[in-house]
């Protein structure tokens, strides 16, 4: 039996660090910490995770060698629209005894113990009797009995665990897909058994020839070979004619065209010579060729499934039901693309935006981080403007559409990724680009070596020539590219940079234009305590007041204070958009806004402001305590680490480094002043419109590679020439990226550019070894020394040799396990 | 005669068994996920 980790003892092994989260094993800020507590949590969502599994008896989970290791980020929606029929009716499927099935596209899976959490809800949930996780496609397949449990109470479950599920749409063209896929694998396996077989027919010809073999013998192996390789040419071999021929008509250059050309000239030989009874025969060849560009043409496939499957998600951002607000007041469902600008519809707590309008009645916090990338929720209350696709966390709101369906800013959003991801020209691969001169080469080179040797001796003349075509078939030509790059993407995987396709990893090796988000990007994205100007008694106070606040700016004085025993709060009003005013340990406190501190009567402070560092532009919080004002601080979102070293190499290879953000101007500026970024290449005060027309105008001229982490950034990074999604984005805005960078901070962007460079030599090294091959052969060739034997050697020995470079090459380095 | 002529045939028609035998597999989605049954089979409990 294998197992991994330390043996399960049932009890939770305490967590090595007192101060780290229970769950996530993450440092938990000190104004979390909570001294009595068995365990400490980072968050709300990581406390629920961590209860879930322990009432379930599933504790075995945090002995698992590789688990998340981020705060859970439950999104709180209640997945009520999971109930409704129309949601049934368009994605549950029954199955026999009573049972239903459903596909879901879960968010946050990264890891091997997602399998294990994933598959154990049956235990968590009653009434679900299995659970299946595909950790590469990040999908689950879920049986319950509809009858004792609704699929909302699941969907809370595995949102609560850290995975919000979505339905998977376009079954119709998953099928399809699928069908593609297996016919791929059985072509393999197909090419494979013939290909080892003929090789063993062909050995004992090769044999024969050495030392001497009964004709009869030689012709019951020719022929045993030649009705092998018919059927690898017809049936897996076909794609090789099909995509050939499929060039030849739209006149577009394609490697397949050599390839088919090799593959057709050395078969008609062999048939030929069969037929005949004397002659080579290059069936061998022929048969190893279709089976070896069929695994390479089968990681090609795989890369580009993947890239398709991620911008499934988007789909999935807007519910499917609304609750409109009838004349009398009655509420009813319906389906929410039926929704017309000017009706009413009601939005309750923990359900998403159905579509854009204004509020018409009710107070509420939104969560927007979908289109703006800011996390912290938004006070709405009547007039302001909701978007579909948020969500709504406090209370219920009523809402007057004024965009419904398409016509959403977040159905534009998602239109103008597809449409960046539609328009970015395919890459012609190094290969492909090859494939005309090649052929032509080659071509030319067969002619020239025919009429040679008819001067001097025709009989071999035509063998000579046809030798020429089968042993310059580009196999190790076409292999070098998908192998290395398969080989990269792997490795880079490992180490926490998830690339979706080849080509962007062709675009990153040269240096070009570069853009950065700031918020989540360059800085941590979180609000912290930068200074604080004022006698320590007043601390206490602070931290007792705001810790009955849940604004970002409370957060940061709670971590950045970090004090355990606080004085009794007695009353406390939070004023949004000033600040916090409440009645402390007898005293009356107000922290807030310096305009706000003042209106409540405190008289200003006679002190000069301290020295912050240069270029930081930083939030003012006045306290005031008993009305006079008894200190000041300073919060400002940090600058990560890192960002400074790593944009500072970026420039040192060349790249062109700016920032896009939606902030305002003067704080872009001051980031990109701490970090080094010439202020011309900065834009602040930008819309997500905005940041795509900026990288349209750029791509215009030059690549362009966007780096960003929300939604705001999706349609950037979808028209950008490569687009990269950050550590902590919003899930959704990464199916529009080509790169995810798993870690935070901006050095896996440095290790992501060196590898694609460092990538693109190993092909280059692994065309340039295929190509010698091929000289070698054509030299041989024209000498008239080629025969059956040296090609079926050469072939393999070329692709062996590809194989290795691309394997063993130095691409990028792997984290330590 | 050679014992080979009858031999030859008798393992290809085992090598087509073989083959069929995959072909079938690959067609009802048994190579469809190589990664999550890798993962599961460590994590028995």
């Amino acid at each position: 039996m294998l197992t991994i980790g330390s043996p399960s003892t049932g009890a939770v092994a305490p967590p090595p660090d007192e101060h780290a989260c229970a769950h996530c094993g993450l440092d938990v800020p000190r104004g979390l910490l909570e001294p009595d507590a068995g365990q400490q949590f980072c968050c709300a969502g990581c406390r629920t995770a961590w209860a879930i599994l322990h009432q379930n008896g599933l504790e075995r989970y945090y002995d698992l060698p590789d688990r998340r290791d981020r705060p859970v980020q439950s999104s709180g929606r209640t997945y009520e629209d999971f109930d409704h029929p129309a949601f049934h009716a368009l994605y549950v499927t029954g199955v026999p005894g009573g049972l239903s099935r459903v596909e879901l596209y879960l968010e946050g899976v990264h890891c091997a113990s997602c399998v294990w959490l994933v598959e154990r809800v049956p235990l968590v949930v009653a009434g679900v009797v299995r659970a299946e996780l595909d950790v590469r496609r990040s999908r689950a397949t879920v049986e319950w009995d509809p009858a004792t449990t609704p699929l909302s109470a699941i969907g809370r479950t595995l949102d609560a665990l850290g995975y919000p599920p979505h339905p998977f749409r376009g079954m119709a063209r998953d099928g399809h897909r699928r069908r593609e896929d297996r016919a791929m694998v059985a072509r393999i396996g197909v090419a494979g058994a013939i290909a080892i077989n003929v090789m063993l027919a062909s050995l004992a010809l090769y044999s024969g020839w050495m030392s001497g073999m009964e004709a009869e013998y030689a012709r019951f192996f020719r022929w045993t070979a030649l009705l092998l390789t018919l059927p690898a040419l017809v049936w897996p071999g076909r794609v090789f004619f099909t995509s050939a021929w499929a060039a030849l008509r739209t006149r577009s250059l394609h490697m397949d065209l050599p390839i088919a050309l090799a593959l057709a000239a050395g078969f008609s030989r062999g048939v030929v010579n069969t037929v005949a009874d004397s002659g080579p025969v290059y069936f061998d060849g022929v048969a190893m060729l279709v089976f070896l560009l069929l695994c390479g043409r089968y990681f090609q496939l795989r890369g580009q499934r993947a890239a398709a499957d991620s911008t499934e998600l988007l789909f999935s951002l807007t519910p499917l039901v609304a609750r409109i607000v009838g004349g009398n007041g009655e509420v009813r469902e319906a389906p929410a693309e039926g929704l017309i600008p000017g009706d009413v519809v009601e939005v309750r707590a923990g359900d998403t935006f159905p579509a854009d309008g204004v509020v018409e009645s009710g107070v509420s916090s939104v969560n927007v981080a979908l289109l703006t990338g800011e996390s912290r929720p938004v006070t709405m209350r009547a007039g302001d403007d909701v978007f579909g696709g948020t969500l709504n966390v406090e209370s219920r709101l009523r809402v007057r559409v004024t965009a419904a369906g398409e016509a959403t800013r977040i159905a534009r959003l998602v239109r103008q990724v597809e449409d960046g991801a539609r328009r970015r020209a395919p890459v012609v691969l190094l290969a492909d680009r090859m494939a005309g001169w090649f052929t032509a080469t080659v071509l030319a080179l067969a002619v020239v070596v025919g009429v040679a040797w008819m001067q001097w001796d025709p009989a071999r003349a035509v063998d000579n020539a046809i030798a020429l075509l089968v042993v310059t078939c580009p196999c190790a030509l076409a292999l070098a590219t998908p192998l290395a790059v398969t080989a990269a993407i792997g490795r880079a995987a490992r180490s926490g940079i998830l690339i979706k396709g080849g080509d962007a990893l062709e675009r990153l090796a040269k240096p070009s234009t570069l853009i950065l988000d700031k918020t989540g990007t360059i800085t941590a994205g979180a609000m912290k305590l930068v200074r604080f100007d004022g006698p320590e008694w007043v601390k206490p106070l602070v931290v007792a007041l705001e810790a009955e606040s849940s604004h970002p700016v409370a957060a940061a004085f709670r971590e950045g204070l970090g004090l355990q025993v606080l004085p009794e709060v007695e009353s406390s009003r939070h004023v949004p958009g000033a600040g916090i005013i409440g009645r402390v340990g007898s005293h009356d406190v107000a922290v807030g806004k310096p305009a706000f501190v003042e209106s409540t009567g405190a008289g200003r402070m006679n002190r000069p402001v301290p020295a912050l560092g240069p270029g930081r532009v930083l939030s003012e919080v006045w306290i005031a305590v008993d009305g006079r004002v008894a200190a000041r601080a300073w919060l400002g979102d940090a600058v990560r680490p890192d960002a400074a070293q790593a944009i500072a190499t970026l420039q040192r290879e060349g790249w062109s480094v700016g920032i896009a953000s939606g902030d305002a101007t003067p704080v872009v500026l001051a980031v990109a002043e701490q970090v080094g970024i010439d202020p011309r290449r900065v834009v602040g005060n930008a819309s997500p419109e905005q940041k795509l027309a900026l990288v349209e105008a750029t791509a215009w001229r030059q690549p362009v590679v966007m780096v960003g982490d929300g939604v705001n950034d999706a349609a950037a990074i979808a028209a950008a020439s490569v687009g990269i999604g950050v550590h902590g984005g919003a899930e959704a805005s990464l199916a529009a990226a080509d790169v995810y960078l798993a870690r935070p901070g901006l050095a896996p962007l440095v290790e992501l550019v060196q590898g694609a460079r460092r990538t693109m030599r190993v092909i280059h090294l692994g065309i340039a070894l295929s190509l010698a091959y091929n000289v070698v052969g054509v030299a041989l060739a024209m000498a008239g020394l080629i025969n059956p034997l040296v090609a079926a050697v050469m072939m393999p020995a070329s692709s062996l040799t590809v194989l290795m470079v691309a394997w063993r090459g130095r691409t990028f380095v792997e984290a330590r396990p | 005669m050679s014992v080979i002529f009858l031999v030859l045939p008798l393992a290809l028609a085992i090598v087509a068994l073989a083959v069929a035998a995959f072909v079938w597999a690959a067609r009802r989605g048994q190579y469809d996920d190589l990664e999550t049954p890798a993962i599961r089979a460590v994590q028995d409990d």
